[in-house]
C-alpha cells in the first residue's frame, strides 16, 4: 500500500483550476520529485497534502486513511506530514531552539528539557548547535532553511514535503541545504519535493513527476524522464531548462 | 569616437557663488537677535522689580538666556571671516578652495539663522507672559500660588494615575479579547464577530465623556448589584475600559492582520491549533508591532482621566478647579497640565528604548 495516495484530486481558486483530477502515489522510503513550469500546481499539491489548502474533488489517503473532507483532524494529520517552505517561515520572535521545540512541546506535550535535548541533537547534525540561542534574522538564508527543516523533523513526520526549499537561496548556499535532503533520503525518509534543481532531482529521486495542465503529465524513474521523456510537453520543458543552463 | 552627441562639455565644476552678502546678512540677524534678547531680559527684570517678585532662579535664568543668545554673534562673525577667505580664493582662481570655504561660510550662516529663529520664539513667549501688565503671567503662572497648592493637587493626581493604570491593564486584556472575537474564523463565528464589530463601532463613536457620565451616574442609579457600590474612580475605570477597549481592539486587530499569513501556515503545518497559533506565533509578533500605536492610545486614556470630574470624582483637575474658584486664578490648573505632561513623557522614551533593544536582539547587523 502506498504511503500517500492522491486520487482524482481537483483544486480550484475561484474560477482558476489548478489541479484537475490528479493521481499520484508515494511509497514508503520513496523520494518523489515534482517538476514542471511555474504555476503548474506543485506547491498547491504539497499544501493540499497537509491540509493547508482544501481540495474540491477526489481524495488524498495517508496509509490508506482518507485525510481530506469533513471530520478529519487536521492538527493530528499535520503531526505526521511535515512541510518546509520556500521562504523558510521561521518565527522571527523566537530563537532557533524555540522555533524547533515549539511544536514538540505544545503539540506533542513533550517535556521542555527533553524537547530541547532532542532539538540540540538535531541541530548538531546540521552543524548549527552554536546558533541555538540566536534569532533567525541573524542567520544566513541557508542556515535558516536548515533550521526550518530541523523544525519539521522535530515532529518526527512520516512524510516530509519540501516546497522549492532552495529557490530563495543564494547559489552558494544551496548545497548545504541539499546535503541535508540527501542524508534524509539515504536514511529512508519518505519525501515529496517540488524543485527546480533538476540535477539534484536526477540524483536523489526514486520517481520524477512532470506536472502539466493540472495533472501528472508524465512520471517515471529519473533516468527515463531526464534521459528519454516520451511526452512532447516534457521534452519542451526540459529543453528550456537546458537552455537556461540548469541541467 | 564620433564628434557630436557623445562629445559633451563637462558641466559640473561650477564657479562658486560669493557668500559675502549672506554672511553679512547673518551678522545683522545675529546682532539684532542679541540686542532684542537683552532688551527683553531687561524688560522682564523690570517687570519683576515692579511687582516685587524675587525668585533667584528666574533671575539667573533670564541672565543666562541673555548670555546664551549673545553666543549667536560667534557663528555670524565666523561666517563673515570665512566668506572673506572664499572670496580671496575665488580671486586667486582656486575654484576648489573657494567652493569649500563658501560652503563652510554658508553653513555658519544657516546656524545663525536657525538659532536666531529659536531665540526669537522664546523671546515672544517671554513677552506674551508679561503682556498686558503681566496679566498672562498672573493668570496662568502665579508661581507662589502654584507652589502653595502643589501638594493637594499632586495628591489628587494620584486618583488619575490609579484610574489610568487599572484601566490600562484591563484594556490590554479586554481589547485583545475583542480583537480575537472579531477575527474568529468560519461561519459559526459570525454572530460573535458581529457583536464584537458592533461593540467597537459603538464605543469608538461614543465620546469618552458621555461614556463616563452614563456609567458613572447610570450604574448606581440603575441599582445594578455590584456596580452600585463601587467607588466613583472604579466606575470611571469601567467607562474608560469600555471606550479605550474599542480603540485598542482595533489596534490589536490591525497588528494581528499585519502578520504575514505564511507565519500562520508554518505554525498550522506543525500541528498547532488555531488558538495555539494565535497565542504563540501571531499575537506575540503583533504585540511588538503595535506597541507605538498602543502607547498613543494609552496617553489618550491617561489624559481622559481628567474627564472623570463630570461625575464628581476627586481627581487632580477637579481639585485644581476648586482651588481655582477659591483664588480666582488659573495657575493650579496649569500645575495639573504640567503634571500630565511630566507623566507621559518618560513613557514615550521608555517605549522607544524598549523597541530599540528588542530590535537589536532579534535583527541582523546588531
Amino acid at each position: 500500500m502506498p504511503l500517500v495516495e492522491m486520487i482524482d484530486v481537483g483544486k480550484q481558486f475561484g474560477a482558476h483550476t489548478v489541479l484537475k483530477g490528479l493521481n499520484l502515489n508515494v511509497d514508503e522510503h520513496q523520494v518523489v520529485c515534482l517538476i514542471g513550469p511555474s504555476g503548474c500546481g506543485k506547491s498547491t499539491l504539497l499544501r493540499c497534502i497537509n491540509g493547508l489548502e482544501a481540495i474540491q474533488a477526489g481524495e488524498i489517503r495517508l496509509h490508506g486513511d482518507r485525510v481530506t473532507g469533513p471530520g478529519v483532524d487536521l492538527n493530528r494529520l499535520r503531526r505526521d506530514v511535515g512541510i518546509v517552505f520556500q521562504s523558510f517561515n521561521l518565527f522571527p520572535h523566537m530563537s532557533v531552539i524555540e522555533n524547533v521545540t515549539l511544536a514538540p512541546i505544545r503539540v506533542l506535550r513533550m517535556d521542555r528539557r527533553e524537547a530541547e535535548e532532542k532539538a540540540m541533537t538535531l541541530l548538531k547534525r546540521i552543524g548549527l548547535e552554536q546558533k541555538a540561542r540566536e534569532y533567525p534574522d541573524r542567520l544566513s538564508g541557508g542556515q535558516q532553511q536548515r533550521v526550518a527543516i530541523t523544525r519539521a523533523l522535530a515532529m518526527e513526520p512520516m512524510v516530509l514535503l519540501l516546497d522549492e526549499i532552495t529557490s530563495a537561496l543564494d547559489p552558494e548556499l544551496v548545497s548545504e541545504v541539499l546535503n541535508i535532503v540527501r542524508d534524509l533520503a539515504k536514511e529512508g525518509m519518505t519525501m515529496l519535493l517540488a524543485t527546480h534543481e533538476m540535477g539534484f532531482a536526477r540524483e536523489v529521486a526514486s520517481k520524477v513527476c512532470f506536472l502539466y495542465g493540472g495533472i501528472v503529465h508524465e512520471e517515471g524513474p529519473p533516468e527515463k524522464i531526464f534521459g528519454a521523456p516520451s511526452e512532447e510537453r516534457t521534452r519542451a520543458f526540459l529543453k528550456r531548462i537546458i537552455e537556461a543552463g540548469r541541467l | 569616437m564620433e564628434e557630436g552627441a557623445r562629445n559633451r562639455q563637462w558641466r559640473a565644476p561650477s564657479i562658486p557663488e560669493d557668500p559675502s552678502r549672506l554672511a553679512w546678512g547673518a551678522c545683522f540677524v545675529g546682532a539684532a537677535t542679541v540686542a532684542a534678547s537683552w532688551w527683553v531680559v531687561d524688560h522682564l527684570r523690570g517687570v519683576m522689580a515692579v511687582y516685587d517678585v524675587q525668585i533667584a532662579s528666574v533671575d539667573i535664568g533670564l541672565l543666562l538666556f541673555g548670555v546664551v543668545t549673545s553666543v549667536l554673534l560667534w557663528p555670524s562673525v565666523k561666517a563673515v571671516q570665512i566668506a572673506g577667505r572664499a572670496r580671496a580664493a575665488a580671486v586667486a582662481g582656486d575654484v576648489v578652495a573657494a567652493r569649500v570655504q563658501g560652503a563652510a561660510a554658508r553653513s555658519w550662516c544657516l546656524y545663525t539663522f536657525g538659532y536666531a529663529f529659536a531665540a526669537v520664539l522664546c523671546l515672544a513667549i517671554g513677552l506674551f507672559i508679561v503682556a498686558n501688565d503681566v496679566s498672562v503671567g498672573r493668570t496662568f503662572f502665579n508661581l507662589p500660588l502654584m507652589r502653595d497648592t502643589f501638594r493637594p493637587i499632586l495628591k489628587a493626581f494620584w486618583t488619575n494615575v490609579y484610574i489610568c493604570v487599572i484601566a490600562e491593564v484591563l484594556v490590554l486584556v479586554w481589547g485583545l479579547a475583542v480583537a480575537i472575537a472579531r477575527l474568529l474564523p468560519g461561519r459559526p463565528g459570525q454572530p460573535i464577530r458581529m457583536i464584537a464589530t458592533l461593540y467597537t463601532d459603538a464605543f469608538r463613536g461614543l465620546p469618552a465623556i458621555i461614556s463616563i457620565f452614563l456609567v458613572g451616574f447610570g450604574l448606581p442609579l440603575a441599582g445594578i448589584p455590584i456596580a452600585k457600590d463601587l467607588p466613583l474612580p472604579m466606575l470611571a475605570v469601567i467607562a474608560l475600559t469600555l471606550t479605550y477597549g474599542a480603540y485598542v481592539a482595533e489596534v490589536y486587530r490591525a497588528g494581528i492582520q499585519s502578520i504575514h499569513w505564511s507565519q500562520t501556515a508554518a505554525a498550522r503545518s506543525l500541528g498547532l491549533s488555531y488558538m495555539q497559533t494565535m497565542r504563540f506565533v501571531v499575537v506575540p509578533q503583533a504585540v511588538r508591532r503595535i506597541i507605538p500605536p498602543l502607547l498613543n492610545d494609552f496617553i489618550g486614556l491617561q489624559k481622559d482621566t481628567a474627564l472623570v470630574n463630570v461625575i464628581g470624582a476627586m481627581d487632580a483637575f477637579n481639585q485644581s478647579k476648586i482651588i481655582e474658584a477659591n483664588h480666582f486664578n488659573l495657575s493650579p490648573v496649569t500645575t495639573v497640565g504640567i503634571l500630565f505632561v511630566i507623566f507621559t513623557v518618560p513613557q514615550t522614551r521608555f517605549v522607544d528604548r524598549l523597541l530599540e533593544r528588542e530590535q537589536r536582539r532579534t535583527q541582523a547587523g546588531g
